[in-house]
């Protein structure tokens, strides 16, 4: 099963606590901008196999958003953020290219 | 090809069996073909069978990474219907569910479609109200579909607790000439038949790269080497969005587990298919005397091929209430499958931003149903470059211009 720590108030649990939430780092596209730029926000995903940086909410617990980056092959998860962050920390980039050298990195 | 026939059955009952031959070959690639199909699952050799049959091309190769109808095709709970709410999900399902009736003949292969009756339980006021309205959609159709009332589904489902009391049964949308299939017979059948019209299929050969110039498809690099090819469709399910990385593009899809399982085989106890879509559970007993048990998806992307063990017990705790018996039943088997999620969770058959490049993929939690209206429309948009009308409205463009076909709502569950 599938274990996450919250950042916000430091709980680990398992899976069954938590909400998933989709792709993180989403750059949102409104009014005013192109069609293409506001479909690729609402629908179109990287969808990786490997590694995936995503939104969750600690549901049953202290109800906050938080992130995550996980591999979506060996639901090995890398760390967990803020959900106020625009990207992934250098910590956790750390992380993910400790364990995968060939991973080409967030874009 | 060899016929399969009793009188086939019995000469070779009195030559020690010594006759048959492999049901399909597995040639070396060549370097190139008219047609690359990538994902031998039902739905690519599907494809690829309409292809020859309905447009005579066959100068095709099927490149599966894995073994013929290992994915999804596999792992699917073997269930057909049509009983959709938006007309082009109708047309499409009701398409393929009116191919199984013939394919056994077709293909001159046992798919074992045993059109035995899917029932829809209606456990809520809300879902009651749903059925009544798609029961009207379908009459419109010319789906035939049925809202039946409790005391009906007690006589086709006897061992059901109509009582609850969480989930009470309220009635339940029936469709006589749904049934089940057996799913890995399909994928064998098409295989067969392709393989006799001189196709390739080519096992064990992943695709690692797609090759362009000028906008247009040229060529797919493998693990046996690079295929140059006119025409690229590309059929495989979860793995999609790794396949239009390649490609160039990006799809409104997500890939999810989704989980089945089935209970150790027992004695005949229910001869129709039974969806429970309130509580996300659907169960249907094999020709082998197993309870099929399908359930919820997880939420998050995966491609594990395994499920998160909570959606298991979810679904079984649900199912318990409404067939008591199965609570002594030992389970037999679980696994997982990776589903392409879309938006409004109906499939997409559309042209890509690359030329000659085309997608099939997004079927989610239901595509098995599809597998012949699936290929059909495949093969009508791969040989015309067009799409026909039954893959019309099913574009990838349709969520940048906002004409979902919203079967999400309609069936209130992933389906």
């Amino acid at each position: 099963m599938l274990t996450l720590t919250c950042p916000c108030c430091g709980v680990t649990a398992e899976e069954t606590e938590f909400s998933p939430g989709g792709e993180a780092h989403l750059k949102r596209f409104g009014p005013g901008s192109s069609d293409q730029e506001y479909e690729a926000y609402m629908f179109n995903r990287k969808n990786p196999r490997g590694v995936h940086f995503e939104r969750w909410r600690h549901a049953y617990g202290c109800g906050k958003w938080f992130l995550a980056a996980r591999c979506t092959m060996t639901l090995e998860v890398f760390g967990t953020y803020a959900a106020q962050t625009l990207e992934p920390p250098a910590e956790i980039v750390a992380k993910i290219k400790d364990r995968h050298p060939g991973w080409e990195g967030y874009s | 090809m060899k016929r399969y026939s009793a009188f086939a059955i019995a000469r070779e009952a009195l030559r020690q069996h010594k006759g048959w031959s492999h049901a399909w070959t597995s040639p070396e690639p060549r370097n190139s073909y008219d047609v690359v199909i990538v994902g031998a699952g039902g739905h690519g050799l599907a494809t690829a069978y309409y292809l020859g049959r309905n447009f005579g091309i066959t100068n095709v190769a099927v490149i599966e990474k894995g073994w013929l109808g290992g994915g999804n095709t596999g792992r699917n709970t073997t269930i057909i219907r049509s009983n959709y709410l938006q007309d082009p999900s109708a047309a499409l399902y009701e398409k393929a569910r009116s191919l199984f009736e013939n394919l056994s003949q077709d293909l001159n292969y046992n798919i074992m479609f045993s059109p035995r009756g899917v029932m829809m339980l209606a456990q809520t006021e809300h879902e009651k109200r749903g059925y009544l309205r798609t029961e009207r959609a379908n009459a419109l159709q010319g789906v035939q579909t049925r809202f039946i009332q409790p005391a009906e589904v007690k006589k086709l489902v006897p061992i059901i607790n109509l009582d609850g009391p969480r989930y009470p049964v309220l009635g339940a949308l029936w469709q006589p000439r749904g049934g089940t299939a057996r799913h890995d017979a399909v994928a064998w059948g098409y295989a067969r038949a392709c393989s006799d019209m001189g196709m390739h299929i080519i096992e064990q050969c992943a695709v690692t790269g797609v090759e362009s110039a000028g906008g247009q498809v040229t060529a797919v690099n493998t693990t046996k080497g690079t295929i140059t090819c006119k025409k690229l469709g590309i059929v495989v399910a979860g793995h999609s969005g790794a396949l239009a990385d390649m490609a160039g593009f990006r799809l409104p899809v997500e890939s999810v587990a989704l989980q089945a399982l089935v209970s150790e085989p027992i004695k005949p106890c229910m001869d129709v298919v039974v969806m429970a879509n309130t509580v996300h559970g659907y169960m249907s007993q094999s020709d082998k005397g197993e309870m099929v048990i399908g359930g919820g998806a997880d939420g998050f992307n995966n491609y594990t091929q395994r499920g998160s063990w909570h959606h298991v017990e979810e679904t079984v705790r649900a199912l318990v209430e409404t067939f008591p018996m199965i609570s002594r039943l030992k389970m037999l088997r679980q696994w997982g499958g990776i589903v392409d999620m879309t938006g409004d969770r109906s499939p997409i058959i559309s042209k890509t931003p690359l030329g000659n490049c085309f997608i099939n993929c997004g079927w989610g939690t239901g595509g098995f149903k599809a597998t012949p209206g699936s290929g059909w429309a495949m093969a009508e948009l791969i040989a015309k470059g067009e799409p026909g009308p039954l893959a019309r409205e099913f574009s990838m463009t349709r969520f940048r211009e906002g004409r979902f076909i919203d079967e999400s709502v309609a069936a209130g569950v992933a389906h």
